[in-house]
């Protein structure tokens, strides 16, 4: 059997500091990579950012191919590209994961397109499985599944890419589980020289402003999410109460945001983030799959809403049918007294 | 001086307002109940579009790539200010993923010409991929802008837009041609009441066709000279097949798709154990106190 290549993983990083996501996926490929028997190695672009290698290689990547030019910070899509399609075209890597953050989403099509690559967004799950294809009567064997859920969340795909390597996907943020980062773990840093010409260099960033979140929906254990039926941007204050009391963060349905009673930053969803916290407590959100989707897995659920026909109730483990003005300070005095 | 702008739009089932009736009863949704709808962020790239015409002069053709029936998002464009229409569909390209699907739409951009601005939204809500936009990119080598915002200058050979990034924005300038990916940034204005007068009215060819032969008028010659007219009066929708748009067979539709669907699962409303808590003020501390027992609170 010829050697397969390894799994790749897509490094982002802001001023240095590696992205989440990233770091996920470094510890899902190391899983990938055990079960094909290959390595993991890291492709990590930007400038003076060699920091960056220790952390990886504590994390299990085994190879870390770092390339920093002063072209590459901050980042921009075309000389990203170049430089990754270059990369896989000398390694030829079996699998290239990416976050689908808003970098990963407009730079992973770019790299698939020009490589004839199949690539799928936001994925969820990644297995290694066979797959017979019935239609071209073909089979291949250790492919990567690429879970996804499609159809405004209504439907979860398996997709594969049959065509030559790499398989590429980007994973949605927050779904893969981080394991903690070993100290005692080396790898093997490989240098690239970009080569970058004029063509990729054509778009000049003018300006830049970015501020770090302030909202960490998914480290936060207890999130109390408001949704239409708090009914105005005053009423939000009542959540705010409710999560400061129990020492949680605000989240928000797609329909609060947009109405423009709180910041896209607490979007829980399917636009917004997954998360998975012990204690999820909806008030006045319908529930709509697109919602379900990004907060179903979290331990438990209390789903306060005064329609008793509120699809958010199929999923909550404790329903409270009534009027948040009447219940959130019920839930408040009661925690207060009893801790 | 004018430009010449093309809008990439797609017609979608409407999955983000999935009411009962397109609920089956196992729980799992009836996509054929749904309606078919432009897609949002779409409307968002052609308001942008309609925008640029006029503040700076531009023509707007308006493509798309799907079953025939799909005219019907470029006459809603038509409707909205768009220019021209063009349909891409011919029975190979079924079954494309977004790689198939860019290179169709490559071709069709050829086709058209020449051309200052490609848009298209950002991603489309019934894959919600955001794949289509940088790929088309890539396969016309030209430069892209993803999540654009706003455009604050358009010149000949150069444009400056600003885009979100994750926590804030960018203002960029890149050199023309090029491809912009936008966002709900800006409010898409309705169809014009005298717009919709006119435009209700454009067609495709094989709209025309169907529409003769249900009126059992099959001389040639006068479909011929109907087509004549309907192009003097700008109602003509352009209908190109993969041949027209001189697109290599071997590289639409599932053929020239690289990924496969293994297997599609409906998502089911998990039937959680619901326990019902009465909305007193025992009830909900009976709650706070059970939560703070099994350590999820506290």
């Amino acid at each position: 059997m010829s050697k397969i290549g390894n799994v790749w993983v897509f490094i982002e990083q802001e001023g240095g500091k590696i992205a989440d996501v990233s770091l996920e996926l470094v510890c899902k490929g190391r899983d990938l990579a055990n079960r094909l028997g290959i390595k993991t190695e890291a492709v990590l672009l930007g400038n003076k950012i060699e920091g960056c290698v220790e952390t990886l290689y504590h994390y299990g990547c085994d190879t870390v191919y770092l390339a920093e030019d002063d072209r590459l910070e901050p980042f921009t899509v075309l000389p990203y590209a170049k430089v990754i399609i270059d990369l896989v075209k000398e390694h030829k890597p079996n699998i290239l994961l990416f976050g689908a953050t808003m970098k990963g989403r407009e730079l992973a099509p770019r790299v698939a397109s020009e490589k004839l690559a199949g690539l799928t967004a936001d994925c969820t799950d990644l297995q290694i499985d066979d797959f017979e294809d019935k239609v071209n009567q073909k089979s291949y064997k250790d492919k990567l599944m690429q879970i996804r859920p499609a159809f405004g969340g209504n439907i979860i795909a398996t997709i594969v890419n049959t065509w030559d390597d790499p398989q590429m996907v980007t994973v949605r943020e927050g779904v893969m589980k981080m394991d903690s980062p070993d100290s005692s773990r080396k790898g093997k840093l490989v240098r690239i020289k970009p080569a970058l010409s004029k063509e990729e260099t054509v778009i000049r960033v003018i300006e830049r402003i970015r501020e770090e979140k302030s909202v960490d929906l998914k480290g936060s254990q207890i999130i109390v999410a408001g949704g239409y039926g708090v009914g105005s941007k005053n009423n939000f204050k009542l959540i705010y109460q409710l999560a400061e009391a129990l020492g949680g963060e605000v989240g928000a349905s797609r329909a609060a945001v947009d109405a423009g009673w709180i910041d896209h930053d607490h979007q829980v969803g399917q636009t917004g983030v997954t998360v998975r916290p012990k204690l999820y407590i909806a008030c006045g959100i319908s529930g709509s799959i697109q919602h379900r989707a990004g907060m179903a897995e979290s331990k438990k659920i209390i789903a306060i809403n005064n329609d008793p026909d509120a699809p958010i109730f199929s999923v909550a483990h404790y329903s409270i049918t009534g009027e948040l003005n009447d219940i959130i300070p019920k839930m408040i005095k009661a925690y207060k007294s009893k801790v | 001086m004018s430009y010449t702008i093309i809008v990439f739009v797609k017609q979608v089932p409407d999955t983000q307002n999935i009411t009962g009736q397109a609920m089956k009863p196992d729980g799992t949704v009836n996509r054929a109940a749904l309606p078919a709808i432009f897609n949002p962020e779409d409307l968002n790239a052609l308001e942008l579009a309609l925008e640029l015409k006029e503040r700076f002069g531009a023509k707007v053709v308006v493509g798309t790539m799907g079953p025939p029936n799909a005219a019907e998002v470029l006459r809603d464009a038509l409707c909205r200010g768009a220019d021209e229409g063009v349909l891409l569909t011919d029975r190979s390209f079924a079954g494309a993923d977004t790689l198939a699907t860019s290179y169709a739409l490559s071709c069709c951009a050829k086709k058209i010409g020449k051309y200052d601005l490609i848009l298209c939204g950002r991603q489309a809500i019934d894959g919600d991929t955001a794949q289509v936009g940088p790929q088309l990119a890539e396969k016309l080598k030209l430069p892209q802008i993803s999540y654009v915002e706003e455009v604050k200058e358009l010149s000949k050979g150069k444009i400056i837009a600003k885009r979100a990034i994750e926590g804030g924005y960018e203002v960029l300038e890149c050199p023309t041609p090029a491809l912009l990916t936008v966002i709900d940034a800006n409010e898409p204005r309705p169809k014009a009441v005298r717009r919709i007068m006119k435009y209700k009215k454009a067609m495709t060819r094989s709209e025309l066709v169907k529409f003769h032969a249900n009126a059992n008028y099959t001389d040639a010659e006068a479909l011929v000279e109907e087509e004549e007219n309907l192009k003097k009066r700008n109602l003509f929708i352009h209908e190109w097949s993969a041949t027209d748009a001189s697109a290599d067979i071997e590289r639409v539709g599932l053929k020239g798709s690289p990924t496969k669907v293994k297997k599609i699962e409906n998502v089911v409303l998990t039937a959680t154990e619901t326990k019902a808590i009465p909305p007193t003020e025992q009830g909900i501390s009976n709650l706070v106190h059970e939560l703070i027992v099994d350590h999820t609170l506290g």
